[in-house]
């Protein structure tokens, strides 16, 4: 699909980068300044690299030896960007058409999306005749996306296009991209600092961190790591776990959703049996028990044994436990001292259904 | 209410004004974009160039003019011996004086308002496919609009009023040359001409402040219409 290897020089910062991207969405994180915009530019053919190679679907689109460096209309990827850059002077309907007109004659009509399907999947029809200067910024990004995917591109760039919205806005928009990959079959590339955003869109995750790739591999696994903890994020750490709707208890409106682990009950979702999804568990709301404990009000108990215990300064460690899945829980070190956990330790991890809130499930 | 000789110069210094701005136009884009958008050696000296009129005095500008395109200039031979265009005493001479004169406030107004587009629209524009020829066309040149509206107006109240440069390259040639502005000063050379340099000085302020709040008008209804404001 997409395989990157570059080096490149933005002003005295060097990126190194080598990644892959499968179908799928894959998340390029890390802080501010850790050189992702640059990436995706270069991606796109807006910077140029020094050396290395670019390939996107079996074309060439960089490649420093051979001497090949395609100009960004030639590249045919398509780029949302953080501030939606819709052309003023046109109609919504305008923009959504402008890159579908320029899509060049030979291109497959399997291979170009269907232009009401557009309109319906992100709900357009309504501001077709609109200026971008009267619409929101939710709505404006949703006609960016819409305007990219028109022309036809191989792979979709997203650089933070949620940055600029405030959060009823993001809960808004985030659907609309989770329909993308599940309707138009594209493969994205998505800009974030945002965990939540990725957990919930990505399938791979690429961390980067001072213009190099540190991690890569699928959501759950990067997540999980602690030697990654520092980037991934602390407050709101958390494992990922891949689960599959098993039953409906509508009589207690709660929902059973199996994983490798075992079974978990959470509040009501409404999916029908056998849709997949992926939960956050946060660390957080993860509890330790050495016995199995009874006559409690916990409904999700799982056995498990203690793989890595972290370090930090302050009164809390954050332990990875093995139940199948991996979890993370996060306990004061009083508590792990005097139960004396330490990798090897059988535990039990209690994780309360009230926890797991509808924003962490996708 | 107007005299015949009033109309007749009314009517020239319209149809001067509009030929200079009119042949005027496609390079003062062509320069405004060099100035607003590229980097090359010599740079400084264009820019020089182009607002030279705007300090030169016209009859300076006007002797340059007869020395270059004057039947024996560098050019004005050429142009005879193989368009047989000549353009001293004539109106295409009023015209080109004007134009050269007027020239610097349109390629300034295109400009500013070339360099007030933003450049994120035309990385955008790339990124779905188009060429930078079609980005110019596309996005750059109709989001100038209010600029090259405001430079075509402006240059052309200036064309109405060009004098110096006219006179002395063009000459004042009744029905040829003898423009608004000419007209009045000949009226003027004349004892008791007043009344009718009075009249001809009426007729070009009215001309200008027309010109002027029709400029401002449209170049606002512009603006609104290609949603910048």
């Amino acid at each position: 699909m997409l395989k990157l290897d570059i080096t490149a020089q933005v002003g005295d910062f060097n990126i190194t980068a080598a990644f892959g991207a499968d179908a799928g969405i894959t998340a390029l994180f890390g802080p501010s300044g850790a050189g992702k915009t640059s990436l995706v530019n270069m991606l796109a053919g807006l910077q140029r690299p020094s050396q290395g190679r670019i390939v996107v679907q079996d074309t060439v689109l960089f490649d420093s030896t051979l001497g090949i460096n395609l100009a960004p209309e030639q590249r045919r990827l398509g780029y949302v960007f953080q501030e939606s850059r819709l052309f003023p002077h046109m109609t919504v309907a305008n923009n959504l058409s402008y890159g579908e007109r320029l899509v060049p004659g030979g291109i497959d009509r399997a291979d170009r999306v269907d232009r009401d399907e557009v309109v319906d999947v992100l709900a357009l029809a309504a501001l077709l005749q609109r200026r971008p200067n009267t619409l929101s910024g939710g709505e404006r990004q949703r006609v960016a996306i819409g305007r990219a995917l028109l022309a036809a591109p191989r792979l979709l760039l997203m650089d933070e296009p949620l940055a600029n919205l405030d959060a009823p806005r993001r809960a808004e928009i985030l659907p609309f991209i989770e329909r993308l990959r599940r309707q138009f079959d594209i493969s994205i590339v998505y800009v974030s600092h945002n965990m939540d955003e990725i957990v919930r869109l990505a399938d791979q995750l690429v961390v980067m961190a001072d213009g190099a790739v540190v991690a890569q591999g699928p959501v759950d696994e990067i997540t999980a790591r602690l030697d990654l903890r520092a980037l991934t994020g602390r407050w709101d750490a958390g494992a990922v776990l891949s689960t599959t709707v098993a039953e409906q208890d509508a009589a207690d409106a709660l929902t059973k959703l199996s994983f490798e682990g075992g079974d978990l009950w959470l509040p009501q979702l409404d999916l029908p049996i056998g849709a997949t999804l992926r939960i956050r568990v946060r660390a957080r709301d993860v509890s330790l028990a050495l016995t199995p404990p009874a006559q409690i009000s916990v409904l999700n108990v799982f056995p498990g044994i203690v793989l890595e215990v972290g370090e930090d300064d302050g009164p809390q460690v954050d332990v990875l436990v093995d139940i199948g899945s991996h979890l993370w829980a996060r306990i004061t070190k009083r508590s792990q001292r005097e139960l004396d956990i330490k990798p090897g330790t059988k535990v039990h991890a209690l994780i309360k259904a009230m926890a797991v809130d509808r924003n962490h499930v996708s | 209410m107007l005299s015949p000789l009033e109309i007749e110069a009314l009517a020239l210094s319209l149809k001067v004004a509009l030929w200079a701005v009119a042949c005027s136009l496609l390079p003062g884009i062509a320069i405004a974009w060099l100035l607003a958008r590229r980097e090359f050696p010599g740079k400084a000296l264009v820019d020089g160039i182009v607002h030279l009129p705007l300090v030169l005095p016209p009859v300076a500008l006007g002797y340059m003019l007869l020395v270059l395109f004057g039947r024996n200039g560098a050019i004005g031979a050429w142009l005879y011996d193989w368009f047989g265009i000549n353009l001293v005493f004539s109106w295409r001479g009023a015209a080109l004086a004007a134009a050269v004169m007027a020239f610097p406030l349109l390629v300034r107004a295109v400009r500013l308002s070339m360099e007030t587009v933003d450049r994120r629209l035309e990385t955008a524009a790339q990124t779905l496919g188009a060429r930078p020829a079609w980005v110019f066309l596309t996005i750059t040149l109709p989001l100038t609009t209010p600029g090259i509206l405001t430079g075509v107006l402006l240059s052309f109240i200036r064309c109405l009023g060009e004098f110096g440069a006219t006179i002395t390259f063009a000459a004042n040639v009744p029905g040829e040359t003898r423009t608004l502005p000419l007209a009045l000063y000949t009226a003027l050379q004349v004892p008791g001409g007043e009344a009718g340099a009075t009249r001809l000085a009426i007729i070009s302020v009215i001309l200008a402040i027309f010109a002027l709040i029709a400029s401002q008008y449209l170049a606002k209804q512009l603006s609104r219409r290609i949603g910048l404001h």
